[in-house]
């Protein structure tokens, strides 16, 4: 907690953290706040369709006559509430998976990377919508298959870096002392590998985002009338040029978000590499 | 090593053992990654059989659509044999599609392969072209950077770069059709409307939004992989030893940094195409583009699941084929590990 904390505040100190971090807490008040200021329901029809903003529908009418900008509002929360569960489920998942397969090595190290190797060779989109196809655009399997594709490439950096954890003394004379696995699991190599794992959720938000928008977009994520932004974007492809609006705002939302989302990802990687204090390797259980 | 034994042996004995090690690293390599990669595909085609395979009722049902009665449905699972045990529907299959039939489709029963295969084609054709237009952008953007870096041009393009590179790949394709296509200037078609037989060649206009799209998408992974390598090469001693030897920058950036930067670029490279075979669904799917990403959606729209299986075996086959491909440049390109000093 005390290294989330410095690599934070080592982030926002850098122009382009500050800037990613900006960007994302605009667009997280606008998703979150959104349905409370939202001037009209999402489902409500308020115009003609393709209507021009006009002063009751700021941003005009989209392809069912509703108004745009209370879709708008009212179509980011949940979008940003799956990415975030889906992504911790996955990088949970793919760090529990990475420290097991490092401590004991041998047969189920060789499972695990090679089951890894599996999930990896087929496109993360080919398998949501393969998933999907298969029971449906329910929410939990969405958050299920943005977790699937975090998991495996989570497990292998998570490993890379237990491994090298498991290789010190002190793990090895825990070890030798007989002291049950999962302990030094949780007490020795957890600590250690808690600043990679925190840096690969940051980094991996962004593409979860971008997945379930995509899914929407597609038509196979969260489903009409409920507003959203992927799917504002492909129902409203149709008239362009009649009305960009509905369009072109979730688009550059959707950008702001991302963009912002990986730049500050990226200034706590790089705090994360470059420690301002020498950091010690956390050895909780060396005095009992 | 053959400085020591130039002296005492003749030439031809110390040119065999080179030979050798030359040879044998890459097609070991290549025959590993080969097998692997077979058994990755049997795995993937195994668990993607199962997994659409498991509500076989809703195949029927969304084949006959309206017309759906109880003996409708039951008579059509009986007739596309989905009743029978899994694993001998899944080897059926299997053998089948080794010999290059891949079933008939579950949604207007013309047979898989006939009209796979020229969208994998059209498919095939954009990423191509995307990677090549990439690669040469990337290599040219991230070199330009690594020579003037730390001044205004670096730190604009590689903050643009980074910009871009968080972008999802369809939001990206939407804001260049709105800039290049309706709103802002009207240069390109937003969709294409080309029937899958034709080469998409034929109206390269067609192609200039998708392939854009995805050479937005991977250039700056190129393009900062390259920066870092540069870097490293034109501070290394003997760029330093070049330079002081009065070598022109032209002949330093191409004879001593760029091969150097082979075996990552090739890497990067590497996994931007893999990247792509996924992206390219989207893409497709934005631009109307005939390929095989977009026949996938309609495919799982219908569940039609030969289709499905079709596609998804023919992506992971790409997918391990760019795999060993990059990994056995990559070891072509740095002789240090194909000959290990003794």
């Amino acid at each position: 907690m005390v290294e989330l904390a410095r690599i934070t505040k080592s982030a926002c100190r850098t122009p382009q953290g500050l800037v990613g971090l900006v960007l994302v807490t605009f667009v997280t008040i606008v998703a979150f706040g959104g349905p409370f200021v939202a001037p009209h329901s999402a489902t409500e029809f308020v115009t003609a369709p393709f209507a021009q903003p006009s002063g009751d529908a700021l941003l005009g009418g989209d392809v069912l006559g509703r108004d745009v900008f209370s879709r708008l509002l009212e179509g980011g929360w949940l979008l940003l509430i799956l990415s975030l569960v889906g992504t911790l489920l996955g990088v949970a998942a793919g760090t529990v998976l990475g420290i097991v397969a490092a401590y004991f090595r041998g047969f189920g190290d060789t499972l695990v990377m090679r089951s890894v190797d599996v999930i990896m060779a087929v496109p993360e989109l080919v398998l949501a919508l393969v998933l999907l196809s298969v029971l449906g655009p329910e929410l939990w399997l969405i958050v299920f298959a943005i977790a699937l594709s975090h998991a495996p490439r989570t497990a292998r950096v998570i490993r890379a870096t237990s491994l090298d954890i498991c290789e010190r003394d002190f793990v090895k004379a825990r070890r030798a002392t007989g002291v049950h696995p999962i302990r030094i699991m949780l007490s020795d190599i957890g600590p250690n590998v808690s600043t990679p794992v925190l840096v690969e959720f940051g980094l991996r938000i962004p593409w979860s985002i971008a997945l379930i928008a995509g899914l929407s977009f597609l038509g196979f994520g969260l489903q009409p009338p409920d507003p959203n932004w992927g799917a504002m974007i492909n129902e409203n492809r149709i008239a362009l040029i009649e009305n960009p609006w509905p369009v072109i705002v979730p688009a550059f939302v959707l950008a702001l978000l991302t963009v912002g989302a990986n730049l500050f990802a990226d200034a706590m990687g790089s705090a994360a590499k470059n420690p301002t204090m020498e950091k010690e390797t956390v050895d909780k259980g060396a005095a009992s | 090593m053959s400085t020591s034994t130039h002296a005492i042996a003749p030439a031809r004995v110390t040119r065999r053992p080179a030979l050798r090690l030359r040879r044998a690293p890459i097609l070991r390599l290549i025959l590993e990654r080969v097998a692997w990669g077979t058994l990755t595909l049997l795995i993937v085609s195994f668990l993607v059989f199962m997994a659409t395979s498991v509500l076989p009722g809703n195949v029927a049902t969304s084949v006959l659509g309206n017309l759906a009665t109880p003996e409708s449905v039951t008579s059509l699972e009986e007739q596309l044999g989905l009743n029978d045990p899994a694993l001998e529907r899944y080897w059926q299959w299997l053998t089948s599609a080794v010999q290059g039939e891949f079933g008939s489709s579950l949604a207007n029963g013309a047979s898989v392969t006939t009209f796979v295969v020229p969208r994998i084609i059209n498919s095939l054709v954009l990423v191509t072209l995307a990677g090549i237009v990439s690669s040469l952008l990337g290599v040219g953007l991230g070199l330009m950077c690594a020579v003037y870096r730390n001044r205004p041009f670096d730190r604009v393009i590689s903050g643009v770069v980074l910009g871009l590179a968080s972008m999802p790949a369809f939001v990206v394709g939407v804001l260049l059709v709105v800039v290049f296509s309706t709103t802002v200037f009207h240069w390109f078609p937003a969709i294409s409307t080309i029937p899958p037989e034709i080469s998409p060649l034929s109206d390269p206009t067609k192609l200039v939004l998708p392939v854009l799209t995805l050479v937005v998408v991977t250039v700056p992974y190129i393009t900062r992989m390259l920066r870092a390598v540069a870097i490293e090469a034109l501070e290394s001693d003997y760029a330093e030893m070049a330079v002081l030897k009065g070598v022109s920058t032209r002949r330093l950036l191409f004879s001593h940094v760029l091969p150097n930067t082979v075996a990552p670029i090739v890497q990067v490279i590497g996994v931007c195409l893999s990247f792509m075979a996924g992206g390219v669904v989207i893409v497709e799917a934005l631009f109307n583009f005939p390929g095989a990403g977009s026949r996938l959606v309609e495919a799982v729209s219908a569940r039609d699941i030969p289709v499905i299986q079709a596609i998804t075996v023919a992506m992971t086959v790409f997918y391990i084929f760019i795999n060993v491909a990059t990994d056995a440049i990559a070891l072509v390109a740095t002789p240090r590990v194909r000959f290990p000093q003794s």
